[in-house]
């Protein structure tokens, strides 16, 4: 090896710079997982019936599961009844009616996240419903939402104020069925967003939640439900970061989205959990099952995810193309660096005539890192005319990082199309040399090839969301120079 | 301004430069020559500061600065900037954004402020219809999908953005065609002044029928065997290297 590349890869040691630990007082359940604890989380969100029932149903389904075995990470079992399933921050009334009610160390900490809660929401035109461990402590913006007739609030809240919404939508994606994470999930979900978009309604502004793991030994279980009725659009965003602990925390999330005839939806996400340390310790384990449903025709759902976090993923954002003419996209920058490991990718599963899907995923390996994209394109019998396009592209930084590609095509109609070009290349020392003689340092030559390799994927975000974006991963690429 | 003294250097223990002389001074143009694996992209790679060379011996400086202390950014911003022979491609990168980086972190170093996004464009506008360029040019990703002639082309281009003190063209000629090639050297010219020195590598003397050198230098076997002027070159287009070659091997 030379000089060169040992220099390529000192360059993309980093720190992580979200590692801080918020202390407030928590109203924790005990660690383990029984009937009694999702009782407990129930009873302390004040659910309806159904609700419960349907955890129980869930948890019952759970008991006979087996996680996972087939992504190809790596990691100890981890023991469910070691995680504590429900912490809230402590407060002595019944919970923060405005900001200004808000624990001010819990504002400090979203300021230190970027969070535009006060004014800047404002200006940024960004809507948030912050998601603080289990509990959702302020949203802002709901009456300009609720002028338009958009429902915009946190999950329990939802449960609460609109039970025959969630009760119908509820698990109609994603059911408990669905796989152990999902099942897990259903039972002791505590909080997360639900959006509501009425219909002919495009929803005025970009919606964002900032989720964040804070209590030790916590799991996070959020749920989040966005329904678009006929006609209606909405871009919505999460970002992610969670404080750096030694030991490892499990984020099993659920996303369902419905888009209705016409409906569009298009979810992005910057993902920053912890992602361990150089050695490989501690760090989330980010398994989450996100799926979108274009039910009704001419619907659209896209994805983007920008994963740059945690020290494990498991996560396919996917649609489920049923609606005639319905369209489906998933764009997607994955970086691992230091011994994070990702698996991750789509599916795209057609099912109504004329329906089409688009793929572009960037994968990149650095450190020790491995980076996997597996991906399912289905052809059904009566797609018509379905067409697929796929990219998949991996760029390797240093010669100790792995990229791997899983592609599944299942075609049963043969007037379909499908495309799956894939790419591997490696940052060269070339290329670095040729930055340097143009007096652009190896740290911006990196971040400049990095950058541009993403690009694709990048204008797909919101304008001010791909400058997080391209920040996050000048950031997560960052090391001691010289 | 730039001299070198009894360089000697190589790859993995292989000896490539085995005690090269040179110096040149402001608004010189020299033109180094010789027959194939002689060290004169060698040579070029390590006046940049390329990694994976090892210098065994001799000194190299540029306006009074060790250039062997230096990492290949550090001399960029002193002003030393290499053409190179087969440039490299960036997907994703648009050649406008990367030249911009590239001025405004030459300028951060020599303590100037960084050009606007409007100034930046304005200049580099003037810079390209020097070269010819197609309008496109500037927003395309660098050199990908572009033709060995506009490669080349987009070196010099930088070089004209770059306004460097001493520019090394690494076999800039080879693969154009003769009006490209005019293009190129009048660019070259262009960017010639009293204050700047360009080193030319080439293995024909065409080039140097558009570039006209001071100095022409032949190296052979990692020595500069033979010194001139520029009808040296036309010498060396009639009678080949092999006279040269030989009288060199003659003891003095």
């Amino acid at each position: 090896m030379s000089d060169a590349t040992e220099t390529i890869e000192g360059f993309v040691k980093s720190d992580y710079k979200y590692g801080f630990i918020t202390d407030i007082e928590t109203d924790s359940a005990p660690p383990g997982l029984s009937e009694d604890i999702i009782r407990f989380i129930s009873k302390k969100k004040e659910e309806p019936e159904f609700m419960l029932a349907w955890r129980l149903k869930a948890y019952e389904y759970w008991k006979k599961m087996e996680y996972p075995k087939w992504p190809m990470v790596q990691y100890p079992a981890v023991d469910f009844q070691d995680i504590i399933y429900y912490a809230a921050p402590k407060d002595p009334s019944d919970g923060p009616k405005s900001l200004d009610e808000v624990d001010p160390k819990l504002l400090e900490t979203y300021d230190k996240l970027g969070v535009p809660l006060h004014e800047r929401a404002r200006l940024a035109g960004v809507a948030v419903d912050a998601v603080f461990d289990s509990v959702s402590v302020g949203t802002t913006y709901q009456k300009t939402l609720s002028e338009h007739g958009v429902i915009f609030c946190s999950f329990s809240e939802a449960v609460k104020e609109h039970p025959e919404l969630v009760q119908k939508y509820l698990g109609s994606v994603v059911p408990y069925t669905d796989n152990f994470y999902a099942a897990l999930n259903a039972a002791v979900f505590s909080d997360g967003s639900f959006v509501y978009i009425p219909k002919g309604v495009r929803c005025p502004m970009e919606l964002s939640t900032y989720f964040r793991i804070n209590a030790a030994k916590s799991g996070q279980f959020e749920r989040t439900l966005i329904v678009a009725e006929e006609g209606a659009s909405v871009s919505y965003l999460e970002g992610c970061t969670a404080p750096m602990r030694d030991e490892n925390q499990l984020h099993a999330a659920v996303v369902e989205l419905v888009a209705l005839d016409h409906a569009d939806i298009k979810y992005s996400t910057v993902q920053n959990w912890y992602p361990g340390d150089e050695e490989g310790r501690g760090g989330i384990y980010n398994f989450v099952t996100k799926r979108g449903l274009c039910k009704g025709v001419k619907s659209k759902i896209s994805w983007t995810q920008v994963e740059t976090g945690s020290a494990i993923t498991w996560k396919y954002p996917s649609c489920v193309l049923q609606g005639d003419d319905s369209v489906g996209e998933f764009y997607s920058v994955a970086l691992t660096n230091n011994r994070q490991q990702a698996d991750t990718g789509t599916k795209m599963i057609h099912v109504g005539k004329n329906t089409r899907s688009t793929i572009i995923s960037k994968g990149i390996s650095a450190g020790k890192g491995q980076n996997s994209y597996r991906g399912l394109v289905q052809i059904r019998k009566n797609a018509t005319n379905a067409r697929n396009f796929s990219q998949c592209d991996s760029l390797l930084i240093g010669d100790q990082c792995g990229a791997h590609t899983f592609p599944y095509i299942e075609v049963k109609n043969t007037s379909s199309k499908v495309e799956h070009e894939a790419t591997t290349s490696k940052i060269g020392e070339d290329q670095i040399f040729y930055c340097n003689q143009r007096g652009i340092e190896t740290q911006d030559a990196v971040n400049m090839i990095v950058n541009g390799f993403c690009k694709e994927v990048f204008r797909e975000l919101p304008m001010e969301f791909a400058m997080e974006a391209q920040a996050l991963l000048d950031v997560s690429l960052e090391g001691s120079v010289g | 301004m730039f001299k070198i003294q009894n360089l000697h250097a190589g790859v993995e223990g292989k000896d490539i430069l085995k005690g090269v002389n040179l110096e040149i001074n402001p608004g010189e143009v020299h033109a180094i020559m010789g027959p194939n694996g002689s060290g004169k992209s060698t040579l070029g790679h390590i006046i940049a500061g390329k990694d994976g060379y090892e210098v065994t011996e001799g000194t190299m400086d540029f306006k009074d600065k060790d250039l062997l202390d230096l990492g290949p950014d550090e001399r960029a911003h002193l002003g030393i900037f290499l053409a190179f022979q087969y440039p490299v491609e960036i997907p994703g990168v648009n050649t406008t954004y990367f030249l911009k980086s590239a001025v405004n972190e030459v300028r951060k170093a020599r303590g100037l402020a960084e050009l606007d996004a409007v100034e930046f464009l304005k200049f580099i506008k003037e810079k390209a219809a020097l070269l010819e360029l197609p309008g496109d040019f500037l927003k395309r990703a660098l050199n990908v999908g572009f033709s060995g002639g506009e490669k080349k082309r987009n070196e010099i281009f930088q070089m004209a953005v770059l306004e460097p003190t001493f520019a090394v063209l690494d076999e800039t000629d080879s693969g154009l065609d003769i009006d490209a090639l005019k293009v190129v050297s009048n660019g070259v010219n262009q960017v010639k002044s009293p204050e700047r020195s360009q080193l030319v590598i080439t293995h024909y003397q065409r080039l140097l029928d558009y570039i006209v050198p001071d100095f022409v230098h032949v190296l052979y076997d990692g020595r500069i065997i033979r010194s001139g002027g520029k009808e040296l070159a036309l010498e060396l287009e009639e009678r080949g290297y092999d006279w040269v070659i030989e009288s060199a091997a003659q003891p003095v």
